[in-house]
C-alpha cells in the first residue's frame, strides 16, 4: 500500500501551523506592525509558481493567456517582495534602545 | 536540476522564513530575521529560474517583470510615511490575494505545466485545491482593498449595513462551495470564472460592515487569508516552500485577530459581522446632559508635568491622524531635562493595526525599552502622577469596568484613572468609536485640553 503524496504535503502544512502558532506568540507585540509586514512578503513566494506558469512552453507560448496571468502574478509579487521586506527593514531600523547619555 | 533537489531547496527556504518570524521575538535579532526572510526568497526565485533553464527570450521578459514590479515596490518602501503604514500593509495584502487568483487562472488554463493533467480534465485534488487557492486570493484582493479604502479616508470608515447581508453573505458561500464541486465534475472554463467572480463580490461584502476602528481585526484577518490562499496554491503547484509560507502567514494572521479581538473583548464573529455602534442604541442616548468639566490650556498642563515625578504617555489613533509623535517626543525630552520619569503605555487595539503606535513612536525616536504593552504597566498608573492621554478614548473609559450594560463592557482597559491627574488632549468632548460618553472626562482630577494634538503638545513643550 503506497502513500499518497497528498498525505506527505498535508503533514508538512499541518506541522508548520503549528510552528507558526510558537513563533508567533512568541513575536513582541510591539513588532506586530513588522510581523504584518515581513508575512506579506514572505507570502509572496507565491511567485515561484507565476514564474513556472509564465515560462511555460518554448518562446512562442510567452504571449499565451495562461503565461500572461504568470507574468501579471509576477509583476504583483515583485511589488510586495521588494515592497515587503524594504519597508520592514525601515521599520526595524527604526527600533532603538535607550542611549546611555548620563 | 532534479526534482528532489529543487524540494530541498525549497524547504530551506521554508525554513530561512520561520527564522525570518522567530527573529521578531525581539528587535535587536529582527534585523537578521528579516535578512533571512530575503536569503530564503532569494533562493526560492533563484532556483525555480535554474529548473526551468529557459535564458531566451521568456527569461528576459521576467527579468524585466521583475525590475518593474521591484521598483514599484521599492518606491513605495522607501516613499511611504509611517502612519500610512496600515493602508500600505492593506494594499501588499491585496497584490497577493491577486496574485494567486492569477496563478490559479494560469493552472487552470494550462495544467501540463504543473503535472495536473490535460485541461478538461485536471486531477480532482489538485482542482479543488486551486478553486479553494482562487476563492479565497479574490476574498483578500477585494475586501484588502475595500480596506485600503477606509483606511486612506478614500470610502467612510462607518459601517455600511443592509437588510439581509449576512444572508447574502452565507447564500454567496453556499454557491462557492456548490460551484467547486460541480466543477469538479464537469470542468467548464465559465465555472471557474464565475466562481472566481463570486469570490471577488464575497471580499466585498464581508468588509463593508467593518467600521474604521475595528480595521486591527480586518487587516489581521487579511493578513491570514493571504496565508491560505497561498497554502492552497502551494498544494496545487505540489511545492512545500509556498505550504509552509502559507501555514505559517495563515497562522500569523489567525493570531494577530485573536490578540486584536482579545484586546476589544469582542468575538471574532462579533466584530466580522459588523456594525459596533450601529447596533448599540441605548446606551448612546441615555446620558446627554451637560456635565460640568475642567478645562485648562498648555502652560496648567505644562506646570503639571513640570511638577510631577513620573508621567505615563497614552497614545491612540488621534496621534496618528495628528502626526504629533515627533511634537510628543520633544515634549517628553524637555520633561526628561527636569528630571520628570516619562514611559509610555500601548492598549493592544490603539491605532488602525497590530503595533502602529509602537512603530510611529520608534519612528520619532522613543527608545523601545520606554514603551510598555497594558498588562506590564496598568499598576504603575496608581504610582503616577500625570497620565498624558492623546489620542486615545475608548481604551482609558473606566465604563467598561463598571458598567455591564456599556457596549465595551469587559475590554481591557488602560487604568488611566488611577493616577494623580489625567491630561486628556483632544478636539471636543465628543465620544469615541463605541459611541459612548467617557465619564473620565468630567472626573476631579481630570484636565481637559481642548486642541489639535500636535498644536497642544507643541506648546506645552514651549511652556516647559
Amino acid at each position: 500500500m503506497e502513500i499518497d503524496p497528498f498525505i506527505f504535503r498535508l503533514s508538512i502544512f499541518i506541522l508548520a501551523i503549528f510552528v507558526g502558532y510558537y513563533v508567533v506568540w512568541s513575536v513582541t507585540p510591539s513588532l506586530h506592525t513588522p510581523l504584518m509586514s515581513v508575512t506579506n512578503a514572505i507570502s509572496s513566494v507565491i511567485i515561484v509558481g507565476a514564474i513556472v506558469a509564465a515560462l511555460a512552453g518554448d518562446n512562442s507560448k510567452i504571449f499565451d493567456t495562461a503565461n500572461i496571468f504568470g507574468f501579471l502574478a509576477i509583476i504583483l509579487a515583485a511589488v510586495n517582495i521588494f515592497g515587503g521586506f524594504l519597508v520592514t527593514h525601515r521599520m526595524l531600523a527604526m527600533y532603538k534602545k535607550k542611549r546611555k547619555d548620563k | 536540476m532534479s526534482a528532489n533537489l529543487l524540494a530541498v531547496f525549497y524547504l530551506i527556504s521554508g525554513v530561512l522564513f520561520i527564522l525570518a518570524l522567530r527573529g521578531l521575538s525581539s528587535p535587536e535579532t529582527s534585523r537578521q530575521g528579516n535578512f533571512f526572510g530575503i536569503i530564503g526568497m532569494a533562493i526560492a526565485i533563484g532556483v525555480t529560474i535554474i529548473s526551468i533553464g529557459n535564458f531566451s527570450t521568456g527569461f528576459i521578459f521576467l527579468l524585466f517583470f521583475l525590475i518593474i514590479g521591484g521598483s514599484i515596490g521599492a518606491f513605495i518602501a522607501f516613499k511611504i510615511p509611517m502612519t500610512a503604514m496600515p493602508e500600505l500593509v492593506a494594499g501588499f495584502h491585496s497584490l497577493v490575494g491577486l496574485a494567486a487568483v492569477f496563478v490559479a487562472i494560469s493552472a487552470f488554463l494550462n495544467p501540463e505545466v504543473f503535472n495536473l493533467g490535460v485541461p478538461g480534465n485536471i486531477k480532482i485534488s489538485s482542482l479543488i485545491e486551486m478553486s479553494l487557492g482562487a476563492a479565497i486570493g479574490a476574498i483578500t484582493f477585494t475586501g484588502s482593498i475595500i480596506a485600503f479604502l477606509k483606511l486612506r479616508g478614500l470610502m467612510s470608515g462607518s459601517p455600511i449595513t443592509f437588510t439581509g447581508q449576512h444572508f447574502l453573505n452565507l447564500a454567496l458561500g453556499i454557491i462557492i462551495v456548490g460551484l467547486i464541486i460541480y466543477l469538479c465534475s464537469i470542468q467548464h472554463e465559465y465555472l471557474f470564472w464565475s466562481l472566481i467572480a463570486l469570490s471577488l463580490l464575497v471580499g466585498v461584502l464581508l468588509i463593508i460592515p467593518i467600521g474604521g476602528a475595528d480595521m486591527p481585526v480586518v487587516i489581521s484577518m487579511l493578513n491570514s487569508y493571504s496565508g491560505w490562499a497561498a497554502a492552497g496554491i502551494g498544494f496545487t503547484l505540489e511545492n512545500s516552500a509556498l505550504i509552509i509560507t502559507g501555514a505559517l502567514v495563515g497562522s500569523s494572521g489567525a493570531i494577530l485577530s485573536y490578540i486584536m479581538c482579545k484586546g476589544m473583548n469582542r468575538s471574532f464573529f462579533n466584530v466580522i459581522l459588523g456594525g459596533w455602534g450601529a447596533t448599540d442604541e441605548g446606551s448612546k442616548t441615555s446620558s446627554k446632559e451637560q456635565k460640568p468639566v475642567k478645562n485648562g490650556n498648555a502652560d496648567d498642563a505644562a506646570f503639571l508635568m513640570k511638577n510631577a515625578s513620573s508621567v505615563i504617555i497614552v497614545p491612540g489613533y488621534g496621534m496618528a491622524v495628528a502626526q504629533a509623535q515627533h511634537a510628543l517626543r520633544e515634549m517628553v525630552d524637555s520633561l526628561k531635562k527636569n528630571g520628570v520619569k516619562v514611559s509610555y503605555a500601548i492598549h493592544p487595539v490603539a491605532g488602525r493595526m497590530p503595533g502602529h503606535m509602537n512603530v510611529l513612536l520608534a519612528e520619532a525616536n522613543v527608545p523601545y525599552d520606554e514603551v510598555f504593552e497594558l498588562e506590564d504597566i496598568n499598576n504603575d498608573f496608581a504610582n503616577c502622577d500625570v497620565a498624558y492621554v492623546i489620542g486615545a478614548n475608548d481604551v482609558t473609559n473606566p465604563v467598561a469596568k463598571t458598567d455591564p450594560q456599556s457596549p465595551i463592557y469587559g475590554m481591557p482597559i488602560l487604568d488611566v484613572e488611577k493616577s494623580k491627574s489625567v491630561l486628556f488632549v483632544k478636539r471636543s468632548l465628543s465620544p469615541g468609536y463605541a459611541g459612548i460618553d467617557n465619564d473620565l472626562f468630567y472626573r476631579e482630577n481630570t484636565l481637559m485640553l481642548f486642541a489639535d494634538a500636535k498644536k497642544m503638545t507643541e506648546d506645552i513643550t514651549k511652556s516647559l
